[in-house]
């Protein structure tokens, strides 16, 4: 599984690229989408929505199941990735990249501490 | 009922070698999908896809009064059925709810074959020999049967080349046996994808060898049960535990062509009365304008009150957007009414549409293959 250095990430397989100015952009892990098989719909957040960390952010629709995506920062919904609507598959094929979900903002870096950097990341899905 | 130990049918080393993403499915260990359940769908719409069944139970009866005593257990008309064909219906229980659905071959005038799911082989074994008259023989040969359905309009143009007789004659629901590199095959115009295909039985220890003959031809692809539920449903082709349980008479299943009415069977009073009964729910298709979908269990609504239940839902791959399949009140029940889904976290707006969802499929089409 691809895990790109520069991220960071959660226990619940997302994960958040900080971008400076207190923007984070987030998405689900390529772990996470092979493990949902194929993404049919993504019930994007509101642009202003606000989360804490760890919170429910939206839910992500496979063939065989719905899933809970949390926050993995806190703060307020900026921006949502609205070509997944017609193509939620972007998720399946660059989870990483064209797949993102939302950008949030007003993010407090210092949360970096409860999230896991790609080594421990690893680690993790190697004791799965 | 969850088994501590899932049976493995025949095919799965093969699976695990092809990277199969495997799952429980009815006390087996099956595959889910190869590649994408989305890929395998419209891989088998479009081309063929090659499923393994083998989990599927199946019975032989014999004996001059085998016709009488299968006219007695199922819905639909066994006397009638010819040598050579085969036919859908419903094994009921005294109140007239479902026990199982299942295909019916006869394979001479005095022997049969019954056809049913993985999870009711069991008990629908210990049902049928306990209403078999004393000349019928009963034997349960889903141990040493092997069996597959090679789906879409390809499949004969894939299939033909390995066999020893000409598939030109098999007409819908009429099989023939013949071999397959030696191998004796049997092999039925039928299936469960609303696509042209067949259902292949050969005897377990061939299981692999021929799957893995099959898959040499590089039209077709191995499929799992994912995309054969997203494509049986597309077509509003019943699934037993979902549409059909032993909750719920099978009045307004849209099964009819199942039920014979010359003839009288176990639950066929209890039938009669649910079918006189104008309140009954009726089965129902139902189309989402987005691809987001419920699941089954999910209450439907129609202005705030509850009318009926979602048994089967999901994204259609063919369609672009999600469907299910519901029990519904009569009062709701008609096409292009507007009614609500309740998911738990959203209202899903929904109308009631015609079945089968999909309206290309190619079942029934007459077969052409290169020889012909």
């Amino acid at each position: 599984m691809h895990v790109p250095e520069e991220l960071w990430y959660t226990k619940e397989h997302e994960w958040v690229r900080f971008e400076g100015g207190g923007r984070a952009r987030m998405g689900i892990t390529d772990h996470a989408q092979h493990e949902l098989g194929d993404i049919t719909y993504v019930d994007l957040p509101g642009v202003g929505k606000q989360v804490t960390q760890g919170a429910e952010l939206m839910v992500i629709e496979s063939v065989k199941a719905a899933s809970d995506v949390y926050a993995p920062v806190s703060g307020t919904v900026g921006e949502v990735n609205t070509a997944l609507a017609d193509a939620p598959e972007l998720i399946n094929k660059d989870p990483y990249g064209g797949g993102w979900l939302c950008v949030l903002s007003g993010v407090d870096e210092g949360e970096k501490a409860r999230l896991l950097s790609a080594a421990e990341y690893r680690a993790l899905l190697e004791r799965q | 009922m969850t088994p501590d130990v899932l049976s493995h049918t025949p095919l799965h080393d093969a699976h695990c070698a092809r990277g199969a993403r495997m799952a429980p499915f009815a006390g087996w260990l099956l595959p889910i999908y190869y590649s994408s359940i989305i890929e395998e769908h419209l891989h088998t719409r479009a081309a063929a896809t090659l499923f393994d069944t083998c989990h599927m139970g199946q019975f032989l009866l014999k004996g001059p009064n085998a016709a009488r005593d299968l006219d007695r257990l199922l819905t639909c008309n066994i006397t009638s059925l010819p040598v050579g064909r085969c036919r859908y219906g419903l094994l009921l229980n005294d109140r007239g709810t479902v026990l199982d659905d299942s295909i019916t071959y006869r394979l001479s005038h005095n022997e049969f074959m019954i056809v049913v799911n993985a999870a009711t082989t069991q008990r629908d074994a210990r049902w049928i020999a306990a209403h078999c008259s004393s000349g019928t023989s009963f034997e349960d040969i889903s141990p040493i049967t092997a069996k597959f359905d090679l789906q879409g309009p390809l499949a004969a143009d894939i299939l033909q080349p390995h066999l020893s007789e000409p598939l030109n004659s098999l007409t819908y629901f009429s099989f023939l046996r013949a071999t397959l590199h030696g191998v004796d095959v049997l092999i039925s115009r039928t299936g469960y994808t609303g696509e042209y295909g067949f259902e292949l039985y050969v005897a377990a220890p061939f299981a692999i060898p021929v799957w893995n003959l099959l898959l040499e031809d590089p039209r077709l692809k191995p499929a799992g049960l994912g995309a054969r539920d997203t494509l049986r449903l597309e077509c509003a082709l019943p699934l037993y535990g979902h549409e059909l349980t032993e909750d719920r008479s099978p009045a307004f299943a849209n099964l009819d062509f199942a039920i014979s009415a010359e003839k009288d069977f176990i639950g066929k009073n209890a039938l009669d009365q649910a079918r006189s009964d104008p309140s009954q729910p009726r089965l129902c298709g139902l189309s989402f304008p987005t691809r987001q979908s419920p699941r089954a269990g999910h209450p439907v609504l129609h202005n705030g009150s509850t009318c009926g239940v979602i048994t089967s839902a999901s994204f259609a791959p063919s369609l672009g957007h999600a469907i299910a399949l519901a029990y519904l009140d009569p009062a709701c029940a008609s096409c292009g009414t507007h009614v609500q889904v309740s998911s738990g976290r959203a209202l899903l707006d929904a109308v009631v549409c015609p079945l089968p969802f999909y309206q290309h499929g190619t079942a029934r089409r007459p077969t052409v293959t290169p020889t012909s």
